[in-house]
Parts: C-alpha cells; sequence; structure tokens
C-alpha cells in the first residue's frame, strides 16, 4: 500500500507558460512529459507521423498541445491549452499559452489561477520585450513565484557569463515587478540539461534543476489563511424529516480559517451568529480552510442567500459602488465608453457602468498611456467603475478570489473584461 | 494542523465548487451519464455536493441499444441507491422515428448517431446545462475546452468563440435555446480517477475488472463477442482474460488482456500503460481530428 499511501500525499501545482514556437517552449513542456512518463506511446506515434507529414526530422512536441484544426493549420496556439503531469511528489496543471502580443487575454487567462510562472529566455538573446511582457503579467496577477529558465545553452556553448548577464539584465528590470520569489535555472530544452536531470555541461551551476523546483518549491503558505471570506453559492435544504431543519449554506473558503463555534457575520445583512456545524465529503469537520468546498451551519435562523458572504465581524471587506480596477479587453470589439455591462464577482451578479478610464498601461514597459484611452483587445487600462449594489471585495494583492470580477457584455453575454480591484 | 489539501481533494474541491455553480447558474441541469467510470464520479461528486440532500438534478442516460448489459444493470441500482431521477434517451427510437438511419458498412457503429439522440433529450427536457464526465487529458481536442462550454440553439461548439475562463468566476449567461456543457472534471487525469475510486471506495462496474470473455481482434482492437458485431472470415473468437479501461459501445469499445481484479491492481496496470485509455477507441481513430469534428457538432 505504500505506494497508493504517497500518490494521496501529493499536492497540486498549476503554473504557466508562455511563449512562441522559436523559443523552445514546446521543446519544454514535451521534455517534461515525456521524462516523467505522461506521454503515451500512441499519442508519441500520432505526434511522430504528423511531423513527418510536415516534412520535420525531428518530433514536433508542439503537436502535443495545439489541438484544434486550425492551430495544425497554421502552426501557432490560439488559445490556453492545459497539459498534465505527475511525478511521486506533485501534480502539476500546465496552462500553456502564446506569446505574442495579441495574445495577451490568453496569457492572462492562464495567469489567473496560477501558483508559478515559467518564463523562457532565449540565451542567444537575452532578456526581450517578450521577456518583460510575460514578467509583467504575471506581477499584475499577483504569480508569487517566477522561474526564469536561461534555455537553449547548448548554443552558447554553456558559457556561465552568458547565464550570469541575463542574470543581472532580468534583477534590473525586476526591480519594477511585485514578485518577491525568483529563480534561475540555466537550461537546454533540447539536450534535457538541467530539465529534470543534472547537467554535465554546467558544473559551475550549483542550483536545482527544473523539475526538483517545480516539485519542491513551498507554495501551501502562498494562500491568504487570515481573512475569512465565504460567497455563499447556494442553500441546501434536504426536505427529508432526517434533515427536517437543516439549512446548508453550500460555498467554497476562499480565504481564512473557518472553525465550528467561530463567531460570524453575514454580508450586506450584517446579522452575526455562531457556526454550528461544518461539512465536508458528507463528513462534520472542526475546521475549514481554503480552497475546500464545505456547508456551513449557523446556530441562528437568518436568511441568507447566493451572494451573500459569511466573515468574521472584526474582518470585513470593503462594501462599494465605486470600484476601482485594472482590467484586460478580452473581447474583439473596441470597447464602447457608454455601454453598460453585466459584473461577475464571487458569486454574485450586478450590473456596472464605467464612470472614467484613467489610462491604458503599456504591457511591455508598465509605462502609463494617459493620451489613448480607446481600449481594444489585449488592452490593459485603469478604470473607475459604479455598481448597481455594493460589491464586498477585497483588493486583488490581498485576495485574488474576491479582488477579481469579469465584465460581460449584455448583448451577447461574452466574457469582454477580466479585472483586478485596486 | 497542516492547512493544504492533497492533490485529489483540491481537484474533488474544485469539482464541488463547479457542480454547485450549475445548480446555482441554471434552471433546468442535469448530469449526463454513460455508465463509465468518470461519469460515476462525476455523480459521487455531485452527492457530495448537495449532500445531505439528494442530488437535485435528473441524470440522462443516451443508450445507443449496444450496451453492455452490465453497464445498464449497474447503472439501474444505482439510480436505486442515490434516490435520483434517472432519463434515458433511446438511439433506437430515434431510429425508428427516421431522424437518424443506422450507418452501414464494416465499421458500422452508432456512436455518432448519439449526437442526434442527445440533442433531442436536451430540446425535448429543455436542459439548459449538461454536466459531463470529460477530461482534457483525454484527447487533444479537449485541451482547449472550458468548464463552462456554451452551445448555440443547435448545439453546435465554436473553438474559436470560446469564453474566456478566469479565477473561479464562470460565466453562464445566455440568450434563450442556448445551453451549456459542464465538465467539473476537466482537470482530472485517467490516473486521478482510480486514485480517487480507490481512496473513496466508489463501486464499479465489473466490466472493469478482470473477467473471463469471448473476444476477437480486429485492426488490433480485442473487442468482446457479441450480437451487434458479426465476424469476418479472418476472424477467430476464443477465450480471453480481459477488462475494459473505458464504457462505451460492444461495437467500438476495446478490451485490454488483464488479469488485474482489483483496484490496486488496476492502478499499478494504469501507471505502467503506455497506451492512453482512448488508444482502443475505434471512434477517435477515423481521423485525426474527429473528436472535435464530432464535438462540433454537438457530441459528449
Amino acid at each position: 500500500m505504500s505506494k497508493q499511501d504517497n500518490y494521496l500525499d501529493r499536492d497540486l501545482l498549476r503554473f504557466t507558460t508562455a511563449g512562441s514556437v522559436d523559443d523552445g517552449k514546446s521543446t519544454l513542456i514535451g521534455r517534461l512529459l515525456y521524462d516523467s512518463k505522461s506521454i503515451f506511446e500512441d499519442q508519441l506515434t500520432s505526434v511522430e507521423s504528423s511531423s513527418k507529414k510536415k516534412g520535420l526530422e525531428h518530433i514536433d512536441f508542439s503537436l502535443l498541445t495545439d489541438g484544434l484544426k486550425d492551430e495544425r493549420e497554421q502552426g501557432i496556439t490560439i488559445d490556453v491549452a492545459y497539459r498534465y503531469f505527475s511525478t511521486p511528489k506533485r501534480k502539476f496543471i500546465i496552462a500553456d499559452t502564446p506569446g505574442h502580443v495579441q495574445y495577451t487575454r490568453n496569457m492572462i487567462t492562464g495567469a489567473s489561477t496560477a501558483n508559478l510562472a515559467l518564463i523562457l529566455i532565449d540565451a542567444r538573446k537575452g532578456v526581450i520585450e517578450q521577456t518583460k511582457r510575460h514578467s509583467f503579467i504575471a506581477s499584475l496577477l499577483q504569480i508569487k513565484h517566477i522561474v526564469v529558465c536561461v534555455n537553449k545553452m547548448d548554443l552558447v556553448d554553456y558559457k556561465e557569463e552568458v547565464y550570469e548577464q541575463i542574470m543581472d539584465d532580468y534583477e534590473d528590470f525586476a526591480t519594477k515587478l511585485d514578485v518577491d520569489d525568483i529563480r534561475f535555472i540555466p537550461i537546454s530544452a533540447l539536450h534535457g540539461d538541467n530539465v529534470v536531470d543534472k547537467s554535465e555541461n554546467m558544473d559551475w551551476y550549483k542550483g536545482s534543476t527544473l523539475l526538483h523546483t517545480l516539485e519542491t518549491i513551498h507554495i501551501s503558505s502562498d494562500r491568504n489563511m487570515i481573512d475569512c471570506r465565504f460567497p455563499v453559492q447556494t442553500v441546501i435544504r434536504p426536505h427529508q424529516d432526517e434533515y427536517h431543519d437543516y439549512r446548508g449554506y453550500a460555498g467554497r473558503i476562499e480565504s481564512g480559517i473557518f472553525k465550528k463555534g467561530d463567531e460570524v457575520m453575514v454580508l450586506p445583512s450584517g446579522f452575526t451568529s455562531k457556526i454550528k456545524g461544518i461539512v465536508s465529503s458528507e463528513q462534520e469537520i472542526e475546521e475549514a480552510y481554503p480552497p475546500m468546498s464545505v456547508a456551513i451551519t449557523l446556530e441562528d435562523d437568518i436568511d441568507i442567500s447566493r451572494g451573500d458572504m459569511i466573515v468574521r465581524p472584526n474582518n470585513q471587506p470593503e462594501s462599494s459602488q465605486d470600484i476601482e480596477v485594472m482590467i484586460c479587453w478580452m473581447a474583439n470589439e473596441d470597447f464602447v465608453p457608454s455601454k453598460k455591462f453585466t459584473v461577475l464577482h464571487t458569486t454574485n451578479q450586478v450590473r456596472c457602468m464605467v464612470k472614467e478610464i484613467r489610462y491604458k498601461v503599456d504591457i511591455n514597459t508598465l509605462h502609463r498611456v494617459e493620451d489613448d484611452k480607446q481600449i481594444k483587445m489585449n488592452d490593459i487600462a485603469r478604470m473607475k467603475l459604479r455598481t448597481t449594489k455594493p460589491l464586498l471585495a477585497d483588493s486583488y494583492n490581498r485576495n485574488r478570489s474576491t479582488g477579481s470580477i469579469i465584465l460581460v457584455d449584455e448583448g451577447t453575454n461574452n466574457t469582454v473584461a477580466a479585472g483586478m480591484i485596486l | 494542523m497542516k492547512h493544504s489539501l492533497s492533490h485529489l481533494r483540491e481537484l474533488e474541491a474544485e469539482s464541488i465548487f463547479v457542480i454547485r455553480e450549475t445548480f446555482s447558474q441554471f434552471n433546468n441541469p442535469c448530469i449526463l451519464f454513460s455508465g463509465g467510470k468518470d461519469s460515476i464520479v462525476l455523480t459521487h461528486l455531485a452527492k457530495k455536493a448537495f449532500w445531505p440532500a439528494r442530488i437535485p438534478f435528473p441524470l440522462v442516460h443516451i443508450d445507443t441499444g449496444h450496451n453492455f448489459p452490465e453497464t445498464i444493470e449497474f447503472r439501474d441500482r444505482l439510480m436505486t441507491d442515490l434516490n435520483c431521477q434517472l432519463i434515458v434517451g433511446s438511439v433506437q427510437e430515434s431510429i425508428d422515428q427516421g431522424k437518424v438511419a443506422e450507418e452501414t458498412g464494416i465499421n458500422a457503429s452508432r456512436n455518432r448517431l448519439q449526437t442526434t439522440t442527445l440533442l433531442d433529450t436536451i430540446e425535448s427536457n429543455q436542459f439548459d446545462a449538461c454536466m459531463g464526465g470529460a477530461r482534457r487529458d483525454e484527447e487533444k481536442a479537449r485541451a482547449k475546452e472550458r468548464f463552462f462550454s456554451h452551445r448555440d440553439e443547435f448545439g453546435q461548439w465554436d473553438p474559436k468563440n470560446q469564453r474566456p475562463e478566469l479565477w473561479n468566476l464562470f460565466n453562464g449567461l445566455k440568450h434563450y435555446g442556448e445551453n451549456f456543457r459542464v465538465f467539473p472534471i476537466s482537470n482530472w487525469t485517467e490516473m486521478d480517477i482510480w486514485q480517487y475510486i480507490l481512496l473513496e471506495k466508489i463501486e464499479l462496474p465489473s466490466l472493469y475488472f478482470s473477467h473471463q470473455r469471448e473476444c476477437f481482434i480486429r485492426n488490433g482492437t480485442i473487442l468482446a463477442v457479441n450480437e451487434f458485431l458479426n465476424l469476418r472470415d479472418n476472424e477467430e473468437a476464443k477465450e480471453m482474460t480481459v477488462r475494459f479501461r473505458t464504457m462505451g459501445d460492444m461495437t467500438i469499445t476495446g478490451a485490454v488482456e488483464s488479469t488485474a481484479s482489483t483496484l490496486e491492481d488496476i492502478i499499478g496496470e494504469v501507471a505502467a500503460a503506455r497506451q492512453t485509455e482512448r488508444g482502443g477507441r475505434a471512434d477517435d481513430q477515423r481521423s485525426e481530428t474527429s473528436m472535435e469534428d464530432r464535438k462540433k457538432e454537438g457530441y459528449f
């Protein structure tokens, strides 16, 4: 049984990669999947035969991730692809996104759920615009860990000076980022140096390999365990004799730790009560923490419905109709200033109008653009919104779950923007 | 006290969140139940999501008429245990009504015909969200599938016009007549499913475990001898020790030779396997993008 027990001890790390065809991203992902035995023979055979059809001599690992017909025909990744692999220590979910500026929205989508960003630098090219863009997005989306892989070291004769120079350049630029944990690894994805096994060609490098870094990086303290936030998804009422008076408030713990007996407040009503019980997986438990899905029962009979939030009386989110957000515009159509939008925030749905566009942000330099307020697809902009009802929100920097919103077009119902509350 | 979840519990929590969102955002959701392990796990998660209440929506089974009898027995027993509503959409009825024509030729199957029956069942019951047990690791066209996948009034999927999905904010807003496919176990892999079945002691149809069966080999695939397939001249039936890795129709589901008779055995086998589970599915081998093509038409 020990093998199975091991498996049950694994945790989950979600990371995002961004890059274009030539920087070796697909090769690196292919290698991680292949070396961890996550590619099966029939997948490999199918990729091999597709590579041959395209006249390639090597196996094109990008064919593993580029799943849609249009992508295979055009040779580009047009969307976020999710890939999976695991080792005895961890399960990994890769959100694989294209790297060009016209895919900023895809990078943001991939980054929104990631714990870690994997940034690839071509050792021959050094820190380029694309490197900065990926890093800014990781910082903007509050990804806590960045792993910078200086790739294609084989093409610069595995020289330490090249690596050192790139590291210096990156660190210089990274002072503008809001990321505490940045690590560097010199690799060759093609030959496998420092990906899974230590490189024999770079004995000057004393750090750990990429896989070892991914397996051991500490992520459990990244979650907000302080501010108790429990947005109610739905109310469970069994209508069975045995559970006649049962009213369970179902939802996910977004942050903080909730314990049986805790005094809590229900927002927006402001009524207080005590936690009577917490149910998870058909069992009563003593405490619940993120990201558990649970049902909470309270001592008092209070009118609670979807969109309400259970918090602690001494630690409440901001309640306001005037919201400052940084948005990324995701729709093909340009933003129209007079339009109203549906806002989705936690389990709540309200309407909003845009009161003011403060400025746009150049995603390559992080400079403010104040003279052009025309918002197009992939643009990042700071806006002031006015909502029909107050939102129970925290700043995104403090709380990813209660600090994020999406804007939905009222005509098409399409998601047109992602927003981070300031 | 450790305040972190194992990967299985984190996946479980994510799936329960998505199931509850589906129930809350839609008027008339359902689970598409195939009788396979993925839809069994999905049903198990739905039970947890609403416990101690019953699953508050029906399960829908599209019956091709070519199912293994073991699958149907298992389905009926599970429905009794869960005390929930089952709706069966029959492909045979669609054929009898002349809505679809039975495929002919040597590789004929009812796999593709299911789409019509499925769309009819969705329409006649006015389901606005159908939850399915598809996973992103199954097939390349699924790797980019959303949790909430929008379908137009014809049930079609437009891969180029999918809504971006950020954080845990699922946009289920729609126009009248449109519906959604929802995939709560998108982020699970085959191994996760098996480990979870073991962890939770979830009961499965006996077909998943090693047994003796009369089989024959066609195009490298081991198929069960059954009334819907005629042996060809070069084919020969023989008694084999097999099990199935997926539950599809008897006409297309390939078996593997295996002596794995417990969950632990199966997990060991899955860990060592060098073929994906869909490698034995004749329906995926018709062309490189056959799954994407079927999905655009409204397949699961």
